[in-house]
């Protein structure tokens, strides 16, 4: 399916969901369904970039950067599309920052059912406001993704988890650069990357031992903190993975209500009224509710 | 009713407001060669302070314009019509510092090198470090999205702000993003950086601070063929490498630095590229490695390694001094940013250099070659009648033929003023209305910094992003 189909059955008019492969959730209930373009465009290793549907399924895209040695910071599961609309980064954030800087230009198809395009094609733009920003992490709320360009990155000749029980402020202070500090109140666990020699060098500096990462990982709740607050949850109620230094709480319980300042709440209502104002986009997704 | 001035007096004391002939002409251009006009300066020194004056300009109907340190190039922070001018530049105060987990809340006013000199014995640094680093200010970084060299590996300004806690144009105060790292919400912070002061004033940001480099190593290669160090350009990225620099400086952009700082830069070659990369031990050495040899391959003359920290610094300087020495050519310069994908470099210096050549003026060189991000610095005597108007002409082709190479209007100086006129080459109408709305919902009486960046119809009522179909369904 091409931009103009898709935009096309987007259309212009009453209410409309768009579906991924419903990983996280899936389309609202009892509205007419839409799924985004798939299918790799380009992928120019030189550039760093891949241009592709926003309904390519992650692991299509996964495979065809890897057989070039590149990958993107965008979880695995689901579709592309359906990863920046929900925004979330996966456990790698300490090391590969947050997910939503993967996104460099997105087409996407607005209220009225035309094709937009937000960013820019190039690694690097300020050409004007940058949309893309306010894309990913809307729930289809403001904009259907339709096709997206990523920044790439290369995959590390080598990666390593360890474990250590000293304490993970420590660890944040004195490692260089790690991927991943995940701490359970007692333990932590470490991944490395890079070249091996520079990975085993730093494991024995600091006592880490080789290991897997934590089996699973709480799933009542994802609570986000100041990383400073992390040392807070020892002794309070529940089981939990922290990623240190990042502030994401893997909780057996479900994350505490946000409190959300009267000027945001008049924000996102302006911004939904502008870019959807008879609200069909993704109808009753209300993002400020979301945790 | 009192007036503007006596109301801003009132709220900052009579030494921080000034309506005089000098500070106005002082105020009403940045660093680019536009200028405008401004009614009155305030220099508040808190956010309360900020809000009390952008709630005085609201009353008497006064839009208003924030200002950092006035270096920006594309005439985002020139007042154009008698506008309010708020200068951040007395919050200077660093607010507090995480050094476990590498963040830092500091006043707009803070200079970007100041903040990473101040923070420098904890390990860490502010990773966006523009030429201007000395000099321009966080609120301007942040508004600009500004970028630097080291922005190829560790990404520009957006990369390195976690919260922003602003004025909306209608004087209430809030945080956009946040310390903990999923707000709820859409990334209203990820929209702020970069809005030109459109969206409101950041009177305090939440910057992640760097880890210091346990290793540097860093490298100037020469070539004979411009195209040649531009394929070494694309030959190391396509190899899986993102060094933390890889800058680019033409034959007579070496020459003009050479005369001015003695280096021992390689004059005779047609183009050299200044590599740097960091990081730990065996990393560093396998890439330096690989680096040498991709050169090789495409005929590097000479590979010249920094022998200690002083050789690395001169090397640097080579690079951070462009602009002082092209002062020895030419009395006059116009410093342009555009960029294009990194395998067009070769194609469309070409077509700069051509495009120079036909207007009959000299064009530099010295860019962010790493990330394609071009900087041709036109030279030129204004005094000399119909000079400005090749210059702008000149201009003009250059961005369009970056666009035209699939690439965009601005890697980092922004639109402002200089290129607003220019979005129509890469947004179509609908591109532009989109902006627009967000825009008009920060900002719908268009009182931030009105008449920048987007080609704006005169009210937000007339923007309709969306038009409500007949008889929609609701
Ligand atoms: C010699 C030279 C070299 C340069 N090199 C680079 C470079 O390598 N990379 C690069 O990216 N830029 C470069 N620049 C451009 C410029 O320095 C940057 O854009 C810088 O970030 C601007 O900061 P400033 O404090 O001077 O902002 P100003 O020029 O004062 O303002 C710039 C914009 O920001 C807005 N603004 C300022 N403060 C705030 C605030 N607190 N809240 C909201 N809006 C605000 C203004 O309204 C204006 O639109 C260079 C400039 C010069 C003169």
């Amino acid at each position: 399916m091409d931009l103009t189909e898709f935009a096309e059955e987007v259309g212009a008019a009453g209410p409309v969901t768009i579906a991924g492969l419903a990983t996280r959730g899936g389309p609202v209930d009892g509205v007419r369904t839409v799924m985004a373009p798939t299918g790799i465009e380009a992928f120019t290793p030189d550039e760093m970039t891949v241009r592709c549907g926003a309904g390519t399924p992650m692991e299509e895209l996964d495979d065809a950067l890897a057989r070039h040695g590149q990958a993107v910071v965008i979880p695995p599961t689901g579709t592309v599309g359906g990863a920046l609309a929900v925004g979330r980064s996966g456990l790698r954030r300490l090391g590969y920052g947050p997910m939503r800087d993967a996104l460099l230009q997105a087409r996407f198809v607005n209220a009225a059912g035309e094709l937009v395009t937000a960013g820019g094609p190039t690694v690097k733009n300020v050409s004007g406001f940058d949309l893309c920003r306010l894309l990913v992490g809307s729930w289809g709320t403001l904009g259907f993704l339709a096709e997206v360009l990523l920044r790439t990155r290369p995959l590390s000749a080598f990666e390593q988890w360890f474990t250590s029980t000293a304490d993970p402020d420590q660890l944040l202070r004195s490692l260089y650069r790690p991927t991943s500090v995940l701490w359970d109140g007692s333990h932590a666990w470490i991944l490395l990357e890079g070249h091996r020699d520079d990975v085993l060098a730093q494991a024995a500096e600091h006592d880490l031992t080789p290991a897997d990462p934590p089996a699973e990982l709480p799933t009542g709740g994802r609570w986000s903190m100041p990383p400073s607050e992390l040392a807070s949850l020892v002794g309070r109620d529940g089981r939990f993975v922290a990623e240190m230094g990042v502030g994401i709480v893997h909780h057996e319980r479900p994350a505490p209500a946000p409190t959300v300042d009267a000027s945001i709440v008049e924000l996102h209502r302006r911004i939904k009224a502008r870019f959807d104002p008879t609200g069909r986009l993704n109808p009753g997704v209300d993002v400020l509710a979301r945790s | 009713m009192s007036s503007l001035t006596d109301d801003l007096i009132a709220v900052l004391g009579r030494d921080r407001v000034h309506d005089g002939v000098a500070h106005r002409s002082l105020y009403r251009k940045d660093a680019s060669n536009m200028e405008g006009a401004t009614s009155v300066v305030c220099l508040p020194r808190t956010t309360d302070e900020v809000r009390a004056c952008v709630e005085s300009a609201n009353r008497h109907g006064v839009p208003f314009v924030a200002r950092g340190s006035g270096t920006g190039l594309a005439g985002g922070a020139v007042p154009l019509d008698g506008e309010v001018v708020i200068s951040l530049s007395r919050m200077t105060d660093i607010v507090s510092v995480d050094p476990v987990n590498r963040r830092a809340w500091v006043q707009p006013g803070v200079l970007n090198l100041d903040l990473s000199n101040q923070l420098q014995h904890l390990g860490v640094h502010f990773a966006p470090d523009p030429s201007s680093q000395q000099t321009c200010s966080i609120g301007g970084n942040v508004a600009n999205n500004s970028g630097g060299p080291h922005c190829l590996a560790e990404g520009v300004t957006n990369a390195h702000v976690l919260a922003v806690k602003v004025v909306l144009p209608d004087g209430s105060v809030t945080v956009l993003g946040g310390d903990d790292p999923e707000p709820v919400g859409y990334d209203l912070r990820g929209v702020f950086v970069g809005s030109e002061g459109m969206l409101g004033i950041a009177t305090e940001v939440c910057v992640k601070l760097t880890q210091n480099y346990p290793a540097v190593r860093t490298m100037l290669m020469d070539f004979a063929d411009v195209s040649d160090g531009a394929a070494t350009v694309s030959g190391i990225i396509a190899a899986g490498m993102v060094p933390a620099a890889i800058e680019m400086m033409d034959q007579l952009c070496l020459e003009a630095v050479e005369a001015y700082i003695h280096a021992g830069l390689p004059v005779e070659s047609a183009a050299a590229l200044l590599v740097e990369v960091v990081g730990l031990p065996h990393e560093l050495e396998h890439q330096v490695e690989r680096i040498v040899a991709i050169a090789h391959e495409h005929r590097v003359n000479d590979v010249r390694v920094a022998q200690d920290e002083a050789e690395r610094q001169l090397l640097w300087k080579g690079r951070k001094s462009a602009f002082g020495a092209i002062a020895n050519i030419e009395p006059d310069y116009y410093l342009h940013d555009t960029v294009v994908p990194r395998s067009k470099l070769p194609d469309v210096l070409e077509q700069i250099y051509e495009i120079a050549r036909r207007h009959e003026l000299q064009v530099l060189n010295v860019f962010h070659a790493g990330d394609g991000n071009l900087h041709p610095l036109l030279v030129y005597d204004a005094r000399i009648p119909g000079t400005i108007e090749r210059v702008h002409a000149a201009g003009r082709e250059i961005v369009e033929a970056s666009v035209a190479a699939g690439g965009a209007l601005s890697g980092e100086h922004g639109i402002g003023l200089e290129k607003r006129d220019y979005m129509h080459l890469m947004f179509s109408d609908v591109d532009l209305a989109a902006q627009n709305a967000l825009r008009c919902a920060f900002d719908p009486e268009m009182r931030a910094n009105p008449g920048k960046v987007l080609p704006s119809p005169s009210s937000c009522a007339e923007i309709n992003a969306i038009p409500k179909p007949e008889g929609a369904w609701i």
